[in-house]
C-alpha cells in the first residue's frame, strides 16, 4: 500500500493527464459526433453515406489499430500532424469516440417521433432549424445516459495511449510496476482507483439525469 | 373550371377565386412496386376548398404530403402559385412556409408551450420580432378558441384543443393554402365539431384549402369540389351535392355505400 502513498505525485500527474485526455477527446468527439449525427439524418444522400461509412469503419476497428493508423500510417500518406504523442492520442481517441457519440445521438433523434420533424419542416423551418429547435431539445433527455456510457468507455480507453509512450495514469502504473516489482498489485490498485474516480463520477451524473428524466416524463 | 354552385355550397367568390394556386400535372409516385399516385392532374384555385375523399390506402395522404414535398414524386410537376416545388434547401423551406399543413396526429412540438408552438415558425422561418409574433399568435389562438391555454404544454390539452392549436400554428405563417390530412380522424367524437367549425370559418374567410376527410357534413357545408380517389387515381370530381347524391363511377358508389352504412 505504501507504494501508492510514496508515489502520490506521480499518480496525480498521471491522473491529471488521463483526465485531460478524457476531457479533450470527449469534447472534440461530442462536437464531431453531433455533426456526424446531423449528417446521418440529413436529406442529402452523400452526407448520410459518408457519416454511415465513417461510423461503421471506426466503430468496428480496434482502438489500438486507430492509434497505429494515426501515428504510423497517416504520415506515409503525407498527413503530418505537428503533434506529440499526447496529441496523437487525443486525435485517435476523438476519431474513435465520435463514431459512438454519433450513434448515441442518432438513437436519441430516432426516439423523437417523425411527426415532430415533419411538422417543423411543414412550417418552413430549414433542416438545421428543425434539428436545433425541435428534434435535439427533445432528444436531449434520451441521449444523456447512453452518451455518458460513451464517455465512461472513453475514460477507460485513454489507457491505450500508455502503449504509445504516453505517461497517463496507465503509463504511470507501468513505470511504477517496473520500479517496484514486489508491489505490482498495489501499484495497479492505485491505477484502478484513479479510473474509478472518473467513471464513478460520470455514472453518478448519469443516474442523476435519469432520475430527473423520470420525474419530468 | 369554376365549381358548380349548389344551394348548400358556399358561393364561390369570383373576385378571389379563379387563378390556379396549386397545380399538379401528371404526377406519378411509387413506393417500391406500389404505384401510389397514378398520373394525378389537379388544379386548386385561389379561395377554393377541395375535399379529397376515398378508401384507406388510396393515396390521399401521399398526395397531400407531395404538395409540400414531405414526399418526393417520380414524374410530373407540382407548382404553388406558379412556382414549381424546389428541391431540398432554403428555397423549399420558404415555399413550405406558404403551405400550411395540419396532420391527423396534430404533431404539436411536445417540448414547447402552445404559444411557442405558434410563434416558432414566424420567428425562425420569417424573422418576425418576438413581440409581434406573440401578439399575432394570441390573436390566432383566440380565433380558434384556445387563447386561455397559451402557456400550457400540448400534452395538457385535449385532442380537439391540440388540433385547433395546430391550425393556429399553420395560420401563423400566413399560408397561401392549407392542407388538412384527416384532421378529425384521431379525435373523440365530441371534439370533432369544434375542429370542423374552425375549418368551416376558415373556408368562409376565403382560405384556399385541400382537405382529406370523410366528414360529409364539412364537405357539404364548406367544399366547392369533392375529389374522389381510389387506387392512386382521381376517379371522379364533382361538387359535393352531386357527388354524394349522384356519384357517376361504380367505385364511388361502392365507397359511399360503405361509409353511409357505418
Ligand atoms: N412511406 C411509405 N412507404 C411505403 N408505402 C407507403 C408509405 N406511405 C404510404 N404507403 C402506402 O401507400 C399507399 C397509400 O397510402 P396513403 O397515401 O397513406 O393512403 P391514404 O391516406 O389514402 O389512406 C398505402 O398502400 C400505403 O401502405
Ligand atoms: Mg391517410
Amino acid at each position: 500500500m505504501d507504494v501508492i502513498a510514496d508515489n502520490l505525485p506521480a499518480y496525480l500527474q498521471g491522473f491529471s493527464l488521463t483526465l485531460r485526455l478524457t476531457l479533450y477527446a470527449g469534447g472534440l468527439a461530442l462536437a464531431i459526433g453531433l455533426v456526424l449525427a446531423a449528417m446521418r439524418v440529413s436529406p442529402l444522400r452523400p452526407m448520410r453515406g459518408f457519416a454511415a461509412t465513417y461510423v461503421e469503419l471506426l466503430r468496428n476497428t480496434p482502438l489500438t489499430l486507430v492509434f497505429f493508423f494515426i501515428i504510423l500510417v497517416a504520415p506515409r500518406f503525407g498527413v503530418l500532424l505537428p503533434l506529440d504523442f499526447i496529441g496523437f492520442a487525443v486525435v485517435a481517441l476523438t476519431l474513435y469516440t465520435a463514431a459512438f457519440v454519433c450513434e448515441a445521438i442518432r438513437s436519441g433523434i430516432n426516439s423523437v417521433g417523425i411527426g415532430q420533424a415533419e411538422a417543423a419542416r411543414a412550417i418552413g423551418l430549414t433542416f438545421g432549424q428543425t434539428l436545433n429547435q425541435v428534434i435535439l431539445p427533445q432528444a436531449f433527455r434520451t441521449v444523456i445516459p447512453p452518451l455518458i456510457n460513451v464517455f465512461i468507455a472513453l475514460a477507460k480507453n485513454t489507457s491505450v495511449a500508455a502503449g504509445f509512450g504516453v505517461v497517463d495514469l496507465m503509463g504511470t502504473g507501468r513505470r511504477l510496476a517496473t520500479a517496484n516489482p514486489g508491489g505490482v498489485t498495489w501499484v495497479l490498485v492505485g491505477v484502478a482507483l484513479g479510473y474509478l474516480v472518473i467513471t464513478i463520477t460520470l455514472g453518478a451524473i448519469a443516474a442523476q439525469v435519469e432520475r430527473k428524466v423520470a420525474f419530468t416524463r | 373550371m369554376a365549381p358548380e354552385q349548389t344551394s348548400t355550397s358556399p358561393a364561390p367568390d369570383l373576385t378571389t377565386m379563379g387563378e390556379p394556386l396549386v397545380v399538379l400535372d401528371g404526377v406519378n409516385k411509387h413506393f417500391g412496386a406500389l404505384h401510389v399516385l397514378q398520373d394525378i392532374n389537379l388544379t386548386v384555385h385561389r379561395g377554393e376548398v377541395v375535399v379529397i375523399i376515398g378508401p384507406s390506402g388510396s393515396g390521399k395522404s401521399t398526395l397531400c404530403r407531395a404538395i409540400n414535398r414531405l414526399e418526393t414524386i417520380d414524374t410530373g410537376t407540382i407548382s404553388i402559385d406558379g412556382q414549381p416545388l424546389p428541391a431540398e434547401g432554403k428555397a423549399l423551406a420558404r415555399l413550405r412556409a406558404d403551405v400550411g399543413m395540419v396532420f391527423q396526429s396534430f404533431n404539436l412540438f411536445a417540448h414547447k408551450t402552445v404559444l411557442e408552438n405558434v410563434t416558432l415558425g414566424p420567428i425562425k422561418a420569417k424573422g418576425v420580432k418576438r413581440s409581434a409574433a406573440r401578439e399575432d399568435a394570441l390573436r390566432l389562438l383566440d380565433r380558434v378558441g384556445v387563447a386561455n391555454q397559451a402557456e400550457k404544454l400540448p400534452a395538457q390539452l385535449s385532442g380537439g384543443q391540440q388540433q385547433r392549436v395546430a391550425i393556429a400554428r399553420a395560420l401563423a405563417m400566413q399560408p397561401k393554402v392549407m392542407l388538412f390530412d384527416e384532421p378529425t380522424s384521431a379525435l373523440d367524437p365530441e371534439m370533432i365539431n369544434e375542429v370542423l367549425d374552425v375549418m368551416v370559418s376558415l373556408a368562409r374567410d376565403g382560405m384556399t384549402m385541400i382537405v382529406v376527410t370523410h366528414e360529409m357534413g364539412f364537405a357539404r357545408k364548406a367544399a366547392h369540389r369533392v375529389v374522389f380517389m381510389d387506387g392512386g387515381q382521381i376517379v371522379e370530381e364533382a361538387d359535393p351535392e352531386t357527388f354524394f347524391t349522384a356519384p357517376r363511377s361504380d367505385r364511388a358508389k361502392d365507397f359511399l355505400s360503405k361509409i353511409l352504412t357505418h
